[in-house]
């Protein structure tokens, strides 16, 4: 069974027309990274699977549970359902600690002390355990990201969903993120993430998916994609991407 | 943290030095003599210039009469308690009321049409409506209704004319404040699983209510000093004890006595939104600095 799947996912703002049909089908435990320029629906992409925007047309089911259905219990979707921004959107009035686990006590009424001691195993797993007690403006920006995705997890979630979550960092702050990406993936964490990082991309990916004006227009193993890639719009793209000296 | 003290300047000394014009650190004794000697010449032209006019003797028997303030200050403070409590009373239910109205009007969709339509008339009636006649209406007008279990105290309903005016103001405040925290905040809550109202309570509000506390307390100096206005409805507190005064004695005096109670609460209330401010102000400045 998979963990995700879309079927014809549609979404506009206004006239303009962002996703337009989108067919997706992520297993457990694959991690499927998205690539394409800016603006070709990745982030509107994410932002659908956790219904923070509803699709306009089609239907995405996480596990066997259709959650485009009417009547769905957003809040229980989204409690299955990690997703890391990338500005982090931390909470700038909470500590660390209070950061990680506000969800798990608000929404899973987990008492505190369990929900503190989770946290701060995760804290600890990912070399934040100092910081437990600072505000998110004391921290670097890998930092924040960090906690941002201790955050997520410590909701236990099902899937992750990363939105290009190292594009706000400065260069020498994107490894120790990126590192922490890849440990969730060796974890076995179900993934869906879109950046900018083609060699993470194709270090990290199952599967690469290149959208192109709301369309996967093509979608294979990263040796593929990144050798051998046979749509040209593909190939122009991973062109500039080598240009820029990016992959 | 020690090195936080030195990398930033002391917020004592910043204080003061803005308070005296912006000066450096290090001018400081300088700049204070300059202070106090412009401060005494213009305080000097200032009460020459008024000692000197044509109506200065009556305008001195009327107002400065040291006996009339000092004997008319005991009864006016007394009846300023009065004033303190409906202050206090009031400033509570404002605060409420008026996150309620804000919460209302910041709610999405069309669902909720009616209530922000709601919001948005009662904010344009509170602040459209003059105060002293809110207080006029419900003050001669509600206990005349005579009806059944509603209060006939006239405190009691200028008291909510109070409230229901400042309502309005503050929860443009509180508006604003929410309006000022970004929607990647709700929706970083919101992806977490917490439901619209919990996003509300432990995200928004707590940053859009910080955000707008310096705001706040400057509406609370003006509630402080509208609770006079209660005297119009012929409740003795400080300023209609001040007109039984003045109407006995034919001088001022006893207006000074309440206005220097006045002044006396809402100066500290002022400096303490300054102190806020400024404290908000250097920690935004110290963050920056790191982010």
């Amino acid at each position: 069974m998979s963990a995700l799947k879309l079927e014809n996912v549609h979404k506009s703002f206004g006239d303009h027309e962002v996703l337009r049909g989108i067919d997706l089908d992520v297993a457990e435990h694959e991690v499927v990274c998205l690539i394409g320029a800016s603006g070709s629906g990745k982030s509107t992409l994410l932002r659908c699977v956790n219904l923070l925007e509803p699709v306009g047309a089609g239907r995405i089911w996480l596990g066997d549970e259709e959650i485009t259905r009417r009547g769905v219990d957003v809040n229980a979707v989204r409690r299955r359902i990690g997703i890391v921004f990338q500005a982090f959107n931390l909470f700038p009035h909470m500590s660390v600690l209070r950061n990680v686990t506000l969800a798990p006590r608000d929404v899973l009424k987990l008492p505190r002390a369990k929900a503190e001691a989770r946290a701060l195993e995760l804290l600890r797993r990912f070399g934040l355990e100092s910081r437990r007690d600072d505000y998110p403006d004391r921290l670097s920006g890998g930092q924040q990201q960090r906690v941002a995705i201790v955050r997520a997890l410590a909701m236990q979630p099902e899937l992750m969903l990363l939105d290009e979550v190292t594009s706000a960092l400065d260069p020498e702050l994107v490894a120790e993120v990126l590192n922490v990406i890849r440990e969730l993936a060796e974890g076995g964490m179900t993934m869906l993430i879109a950046t900018h990082e083609m060699s993470f991309a194709r270090d990290i990916a199952n599967r690469v998916c290149f959208l192109e004006d709301g369309l996967i227009l093509e979608e294979g193993a990263p040796q593929e994609i990144f050798s051998r890639p046979k749509e040209p719009r593909t190939q122009q793209f991973l062109e500039r991407i080598i240009q820029a000296g990016r992959l | 943290m020690a090195s936080e003290g030195d990398r930033r300047a002391d917020p004592e000394v910043e204080r003061r030095s803005r308070l005296l014009g912006g000066l450096h650190e290090g001018e400081g004794a300088r700049g204070v003599a300059i202070a106090l000697l412009s401060t005494a010449v213009f305080l000097t032209v200032v009460i020459v210039a008024v000692t000197q006019s044509a109506g200065w003797p009556e305008v001195k028997r009327s107002f400065f009469n040291w006996d009339d303030i000092s004997s008319s200050f005991p009864d006016i403070a007394r009846a300023f308690v009065l004033n303190v409590k409906i202050f206090l009373v009031c400033e509570v239910c404002i605060l409420i009321l008026a996150l309620v109205i804000a919460v209302l009007r910041s709610l999405p969709g069309p669902v909720f049409f009616p209530l922000r339509a709601l919001a948005v008339v009662y904010a344009d009636l509170a602040r459209g409506v003059p105060t002293i006649l809110v207080i006029a209406l419900l003050g001669f007008g509600a206990p005349a209704l005579e009806l059944t279990g509603v209060p006939r105290s006239r405190v009691f309903w200028a008291g909510l004319g109070l409230i229901l005016v400042y309502s309005g103001y503050v929860s443009e405040v509180y508006r604003a404040g929410i309006e000022s925290v970004h929607p990647s905040q709700e929706a970083a809550a919101r992806s977490l699983g917490l439901s619209r109202f919990q996003a509300l309570r432990r995200v928004i509000l707590p940053q859009a209510i910080r955000r707008v506390i310096p705001p706040l307390l400057n509406d609370f100096i003006g509630l402080q000093k509208d609770t006079a206005l209660v005297g119009t409805l012929g409740v003795v507190e400080a300023f209609n004890q001040s007109q039984i005064y003045s109407n006995a004695t034919f001088t001022y005096g006893s207006y000074l006595a309440a206005a220097a109670l006045f002044v006396a609460i809402t100066i500290p209330l002022a400096r303490f939104t300054d102190w806020l401010i400024a404290r908000d102000r250097s920690r935004r400045q110290a963050a920056g600095g790191f982010a």
